[in-house]
């Protein structure tokens, strides 16, 4: 018997170990999602090309959404003054649709001085629509690629790529280009007539890599002749190192600099010293409160 | 001094005549006070008394501040390199590292990042340094408000207000040294203001940078200012202003038992000593925590100083920061002379209003003086009330200086609070004028209130929160005289009479000589005195007490019914008496 079946049994006698179950379902799940994303046409595009339907979509979500203020082709608004209700968008190409909608900060909620950044309130794949529809458009710089802004593990050579020579080269850029608005470490600053700056932490690279590129709102666009891609990307490095390193000193007190350390010199500083006044002339050295051990100093003053 | 001529040779042999051998401590004590004759100045400061209060400790922050920054600028100078002298960073800090900066920002990163315990002592030196400033305006604001300023302590005001002036001075040359983006950008601001100046403006800053702004000199001079110029300057000032303290003695709260010749308090040992010099370690342990604990100019992120950079938040420290207000707010005036620009906008708010502030605030005392025409010796405090003229001025100074102080802020109060730039200059660009006129007339009406309601404590008793009804039917609070003790502090101040001038002519009809400034006193004087509430006469006094015991007659029959709890106001024997007489 054990002779005849061996070749037979030799899969099924594993049928019952422990981990079965779990290859069995593991396979079953790779042939479904492969046959899908074999038949599927959404899912066998690449991130960055766009079909036909593409744009048709994106026309549609964009006649919903943003028609109202950009126009039915994206041509813009004027207001009876002649001045922008919402702007053209045939020459701002994918990236700008990108940040603007990935961020939240279209649609805006209210016309206003600035948008803000808020929750997305399309999907990732409503969002590609509607960058595909808005490139048609016209031109303007595309959606960057993970390579644009993160720092190469190897130069093309194969030789190793200096990432502490990239960061503080972006560093100096940063200093140079960015602080002047945002702060020295990227916290924000303060715009005329109730603008601002706002802080750049936290923001996704894709997002800063399409910011500047795209100069949105009072920013200036800092076009690749003005920043090379390789500067842009290292200045992208320097302030995902800002967000890394450790807050040497202790705690930042909001990185805003010497008007947030004023206000501790004085409310913790002061405030506590005092307190510690208030404390010690409250006291004698003895421990009932009365002050027997008082005395007078006669007559030293004639 | 009568010679123990026991102790001296009496023989030309090789043993000297001496003493009984004493006890060991007592013969160290011997030593000293032999060469030194530390006993007869020891025996009388050792027992010398000091008031509680604790205004009287604001001072105290400052000077114990004072050595904290003595102490941890020490440690910094034994690795601070002042030099201008550019170098290619290579220390710790990965992302500066190949940078090119001057030494002094090279060294200050060390002093960062590797000389051990560095990073602690630069944050504790700047923290000090933003308390010393801040407790000396507190204490000067205490000394003001109190009328401690008045003779003869007026030349130590004076010194005060130089360590003021002096102290922000210290703190600008040492926020300029590390030579990182933000104190560069403060030093081309100076570098502004100098030429600013008409005519010698270019000559002084070429003077001081020695050559166009940056050169390679001006850290080191800005060095040697901070480390030796104004720290020696500042040592013997304080010494002045202490042995001045020494000299007049401690002024003290008006109350029983306290004069304007004696001080009531505590003696120096054991008592003082172990309060000031407790509190000496609890500056430098909250200094200590400070510096451990919040970042204070993080000059890695700044960077080196290069004038093409800058960044938003770029201000200066706090004590600078009601200039920097004033010239954020100042619109942009700017008249030719001669062919020759005056930049009124740089020079108002720079180099005419803080040198103008300084003068007021030096003068304030001599101003009073000679209002009042005092000429008497003051030790005994006045409370802020009593003096509302007085008060309001300096809370109308205080408003002007917050309002700078505000707008030198206005970019983090624009992102912080949500509001516009601009409107916050507009409102503030009005607001430096009306606003300490405001706070003067608040403040001298609030102070005449608080008068009255002294006033109506001498008279009236206090509100014991017993309501009384009467037979009628009507409610009333039952007021409830003061102790002596209370009533003797509360009465323990002048009555102040508006000075008139006694004649305009003399008795051949001429006119006195400084007629005019004498109506200028006069108009003063009533302005400070008229409206203030002076303290009862003893025969209104008189008069209350017989009224208020008339009153009492009448509730008498109340007395000892303690139907309702009010014999637990604190005024009674409450032996023997239960709230709730239930509960056994």
């Amino acid at each position: 018997m054990r002779f005849l079946n061996r070749s037979a049994g030799r899969l099924s006698r594993h049928r019952r170990a422990p981990l079965a179950g779990l290859v069995v379902l593991l396979l079953g799940l790779l042939l479904t999602g492969g046959l899908y994303s074999a038949f599927s046409p959404g899912a066998q595009a690449d991130e960055t090309s766009t079909t036909a339907e593409d744009i048709q979509s994106g026309k549609e979500l964009f006649i919903n959404g943003c028609s109202f203020c950009h126009g039915q082709n994206g041509e813009g608004v004027l207001t009876e003054n002649g001045t922008q209700y919402g702007p053209a968008l045939t020459d701002v190409g994918a990236a700008s649709v990108d940040f603007q909608v990935g961020t939240g900060r279209m649609p805006l909620a209210q016309p206003g001085q600035q948008a803000v950044r808020k929750p997305a309130i399309y999907t990732d794949e409503e969002i590609r629509q509607l960058a595909a529809y808005v490139d048609s458009l016209g031109t303007g710089p595309a959606i960057p690629t993970e390579a644009d802004y993160t720092l190469p593990e190897t130069n093309e050579d194969g030789s190793a790529f200096d990432r502490e020579a990239a960061i503080s080269r972006g560093g100096q850029i940063f200093l140079t280009n960015c602080t002047a608005c945002h702060n020295f470490s990227g916290s924000g600053g303060a715009m005329p007539r109730g603008g601002f700056a706002p802080s750049i932490l936290d923001v996704d690279s894709k997002y800063i890599y399409e910011a500047l590129l795209t100069g949105p709102q009072s920013m200036p666009t800092f076009s690749n002749g003005n920043l090379t891609p390789d500067e842009k990307r290292d200045v992208i490095a320097y302030i995902r190192t800002l967000e890394e390193q450790p807050t040497y000193g202790g705690f930042g007190l909001g990185a805003l600099g010497p008007v947030a350390e004023g206000l501790f010199a004085w409310v913790v500083g002061i405030g506590g010293l005092l307190g510690f006044a208030i404390w010690i002339a409250a006291h004698t050295t003895r421990t009932t409160k009365s002050k027997p051990g008082a005395i007078v100093e006669q007559g030293e003053l004639t | 001094m009568s010679i123990d001529t026991s102790r001296v040779a009496d023989s030309n042999t090789t043993n000297a005549a001496t003493p009984k051998k004493p006890a060991k401590a007592g013969a160290v004590a011997n030593w000293a006070d032999e060469r030194l004759g530390l006993g007869t100045m020891m025996k009388k400061n050792l027992r010398k008394v000091f008031p509680d209060h604790w205004s009287f400790m604001l001072g105290e922050i400052a000077l114990w501040s004072f050595v904290v920054l003595l102490l941890t600028g020490v440690f910094l100078t034994l690795f601070f390199d002042p030099s201008m002298a550019e170098i290619d960073y290579q220390g710790s800090y990965d992302p500066l590292r190949g940078v090119e900066m001057s030494r002094s920002m090279a060294s200050t990163l060390d002093i960062s990042f590797d000389v051990r315990g560095g990073l602690l002592m630069r944050q504790m030196h700047h923290w000090a340094a933003m308390i010393f400033i801040a407790s000396m305006m507190i204490h000067m604001m205490r000394v003001y408000f109190t009328g401690a300023f008045r003779k003869p302590r007026e030349l130590n005001w004076v010194i005060g207000c130089l360590l003021l002036l002096l102290g922000t001075l210290e703190g600008f040359t040492g926020y300029s040294l590390p030579d990182d983006l933000l104190s560069g950008t403060g030093v081309r601001a100076a570098d502004g203001f100098l030429k600013a100046t008409p005519v010698v403006g270019s000559y002084m800053s070429f003077f001081l940078f020695g050559g166009e702004f940056p050169g390679d000199s001006i850290i080191p001079r800005l060095y040697t200012i901070h480390i030796l110029l104004i720290p020696g300057l500042l040592l013997g000032l304080i010494a002045a202003h202490m042995l001045l303290l020494v000299y007049h003695k401690h002024t003290q709260w008006p109350g029983p038992g306290r004069t304007e010749e004696n001080v009531v308090g505590f003696p120096m040992l054991p008592v003082y000593a172990a309060k000031a010099g407790g509190f000496f370690f609890i500056v430098f342990g909250a200094t200590a925590l400070m510096g451990g604990l919040l970042t204070i100019n993080p000059v890695w992120k700044f960077g080196p100083y290069d004038p093409t950079k800058v960044t938003a938040g770029s201000q200066p420290d706090w004590y600078m920061g009601w200039p920097d207000g004033l010239l954020r707010i100042i619109p942009g005036w700017e008249t030719t002379l001669f062919g020759e620009p005056i930049s009124w906008n740089i020079m108002l708010p720079i180099l005419i209003i803080p040198p103008l502030m300084l003068t007021i605030l030096i003068l304030l005392p001599f101003i009073e003086a000679w209002i009042t025409g005092d000429k008497r010796e003051h030790h005994l405090l006045e409370r802020p009330r009593n003096a509302p003229t007085r008060t309001a001025v300096m809370v109308s100074l205080m408003t002007f200086y917050g309002l700078a102080w505000a707008a030198g802020g206005n970019d983090i109060i624009a992102i912080k609070l949500d509001l516009s730039i601009n409107q916050i200059t507009y409102f503030l660009r009005g607001a430096v004028f009306i606003g300490p006129a405001i706070a003067f007339y608040i403040t001298r009406r609030w102070c005449i209130s608080l008068q009255r309601h002294d006033e109506g404590k001498l008279l009236h008793g206090y509100e014991t929160g017993i309501i009384m009804r009467s037979a009628e039917g009507g409610y009333s609070e039952r007021h409830l005289p003061i102790s002596e003790a209370q009533a003797y502090t509360l009465t323990a101040r002048d009555r102040e009479v508006p000075w008139t001038p006694t004649a305009t002519t003399d008795e051949n009809g001429v006119a006195a000589p400084g007629g005019r400034l004498d109506g200028i006193r006069s108009k003063l004087s009533t302005l400070m005195y008229a409206d203030n509430v002076q303290k009862p006469t003893a025969a209104e006094l008189e008069e209350a007490h017989h009224h208020a015991e008339h009153e009492h007659a009448l509730t008498a029959a109340l007395d000892g019914h303690s139907a309702d709890g009010h014999q637990f106001d604190g005024h009674h024997a409450v032996e023997g008496e239960n709230l709730r007489p239930d509960d056994h």
